[in-house]
């Protein structure tokens, strides 16, 4: 049980560092077979604890517009739902990239990609505002990112290590 | 005019692998698996350990032996790593990186008239300080059938009334060779028996992927007898820093401490404040670095494998040493014309001592992308060796 455990993490750590890397190289990296790996996968896929698979995109290196904010947002929560339902409210939109709940002064943050800062800002004034259980919203532009999902998004440097050296 | 060069000086022979690095700077789109030195930046939280530092003026010198703060977090590491316990008052110096520690300790242990064994194949700086101090190298090739660990044969086979020290490197530069306590008992007795004392460059120590290392100073009798020589270079990617530390008993430590105070001052006092740093707070980053290594290690391995190259599977360091006997060439012979037909940089293994005939160093510490591209291309060499040019 133990094995699988330790097999699972090796796997899930490999995919969420490269999440491109084939099967066979990664059963190498980790000490296992290629059999064994592709059968976890497949298994955790099933079970979604692997969700899905996406590029980390710079999208300010393109000529493509986009704008992405953070939206924290004060909710009513609803007796025997607690914040779900209202959660499931907003995340639903399909412009809501990602949805949390929070601790601290306000209860869910919502992370929104739009085209444009109106698009953001209509959706937050039509969509978001109008519902009835949020109190408040407060919206923050991200005007540049430096890092995301752990990586440095600056250009990478030059090697600078001696091509041979004892 | 006289000649200012001493006599000494001139028998000393330049590294072999200078003359690589001439070449293959020279050259466009070298990949290169020629490199001794880890390709991580150093963990940020010591790099920012550093800078502060800095902006808080630390730049005056240290006392000679080092930071008393360090050598105690130096102390802490060796009983919780090796389980060896040295004062940090009389028994821990910082050194301008291992090298420094290997040349002072040599220069307080022997003299002219005295024996001082060196296996190999090994780091290419040991024959060089030795001579330097007047005493005799006396070369233990190390054999491949052995995964190129000493033996107790090899040992006894050479050892006279003049040896005086034992130098010993595991893990091991350029084979990866590690010495597990088991393999570590035998020589320890002898080098007791035999009233020698050990010089234990342990510089690649974090780099085990096999069980944790194993120091000789640990085993019964010999802390008193051994200088344990390490440092921050290799496990925490510090190569830069110079920085590295000796320990052993009072009695050796103290007269390193005078001829390291003559030298070289102190150790650079940054490195030293970014180093206690390192040692307090950075175990997760040097594991994640350790494992990382051991992915490749692995991925060369199987890649060797698949393309038919001998190689015994080496546990320690970030260096594989296949053997290119087949191929009826010269080290030297082969890596030059992989560098020149296909671009990859290797050192080849007699830079490291005549034993080093017929393998090379192939260097792990690279990306997995450099890697492949570097395989890649050395399939193609070797398959042309063979005379089969389209895959056979």
């Amino acid at each position: 049980m133990r094995e699988v455990q330790q097999l699972r993490d090796d796997i899930l750590h490999q995919l969420e560092d490269n999440g491109r890397i084939d099967l066979s190289t990664l059963a190498v990296l980790i000490g296992s077979d290629e059999a064994r790996v592709a059968n976890e996968v497949a298994q955790m896929e099933k079970e979604k604890i692997i969700c899905g698979y996406s590029a980390l995109i710079d999208w300010d290196k393109t000529g493509i517009e986009r704008v992405t904010a953070l939206i924290e947002v004060r909710v009513t929560p609803q007796r025997g739902e607690g914040f779900d339902k209202i959660a499931a409210r907003i995340y639903n939109f399909p412009e809501v990239e990602s949805c949390y709940l929070i601790s601290g002064g306000y209860d869910l943050m919502v992370i929104l990609d739009g085209r444009t800062l109106k698009e953001v800002s209509m959706f937050v004034s039509e969509k978001l505002s109008s519902l009835e259980a949020i109190i408040s919203t407060s919206t923050h532009f991200i005007l540049k990112r430096y890092k995301d999902n752990g990586i440095v998004m600056a250009a990478s440097k030059e090697a600078e290590r001696m091509l041979v050296s004892p | 005019m006289r000649n200012p060069l001493s006599k000494r000086i001139m028998e000393i022979q330049p590294s072999g692998i200078r003359k690589f690095f001439d070449i293959a700077s020279e050259m466009k789109d070298v990949i290169s698996l020629g490199v001794g030195e880890p390709d991580f930046d150093t963990p940020w939280r010591i790099r920012e350990e550093g800078i502060y530092s800095l902006e808080k003026g630390r730049t005056f010198y240290t006392s000679n032996a080092g930071l008393l703060e360090l050598r105690n977090e130096i102390s802490k590491y060796m009983a919780r790593t090796i389980e060896v316990t040295y004062q940090a008052e009389k028994e821990v110096v910082l050194t301008a990186g291992g090298s420094e520690g290997i040349d002072i300790a040599l220069r307080c242990m022997v003299e002219a008239g005295d024996e001082v064994l060196v296996p190999q194949p090994s780091f290419v700086s040991y024959v060089p300080c030795v001579a330097m101090t007047g005493a005799t190298p006396v070369v233990i090739p190390l054999q491949n059938e052995n995964q190129f660990k000493l033996t107790l044969a090899e040992l006894e086979a050479v050892t006279t009334a003049k040896t005086k020290v034992l130098m010993l490197s595991f893990p091991n530069n350029p084979t990866g060779a590690v010495m597990t306590r088991e393999d570590l008992l035998p020589i320890a007795e002898f080098v007791l028996q035999h009233d020698l004392y050990v010089i234990s460059d342990e510089i690649y120590s974090e780099l085990c992927y096999h069980g944790p290392h194993v120091s000789i100073a640990s085993l019964p009798g010999m802390r008193e007898r051994t200088v344990v020589i390490n440092g921050f270079s290799k496990g925490f990617a510090m190569t830069g820093w110079r920085l590295g530390y000796c320990c052993g008993p009072e009695m050796i430590i103290e007269q390193m401490i005078k001829l390291h105070q003559f030298a070289i001052m102190c150790a650079p006092t940054t490195s030293q404040y970014a180093a206690v740093e390192g040692l307090r707070n950075c175990s997760s980053d040097v594991e994640k670095m350790r494992k990382s290594y051991n992915e490749r290690r692995r991925f060369l391995m199987h890649a060797f494998q698949h393309m038919q190259i001998g190689c015994f599977e080496p546990f320690g360091a970030f260096y594989v040493f296949p053997d290119i006997r087949e191929f009826g060439m010269t080290s030297e012979e082969f890596a030059t014309q992989l560098l020149m037909a296909e671009k990859v940089a290797v050192v080849p293994g007699t830079a490291f001592g005549d034993c080093g005939e017929g393998f090379l160093r192939i260097s792990y510490a690279y990306s997995l992308e450099d890697i492949k591209e570097a395989l890649r291309r050395l399939e193609k060499f070797i398959m042309k060796l063979r005379g089969c040019e389209s895959g056979c």
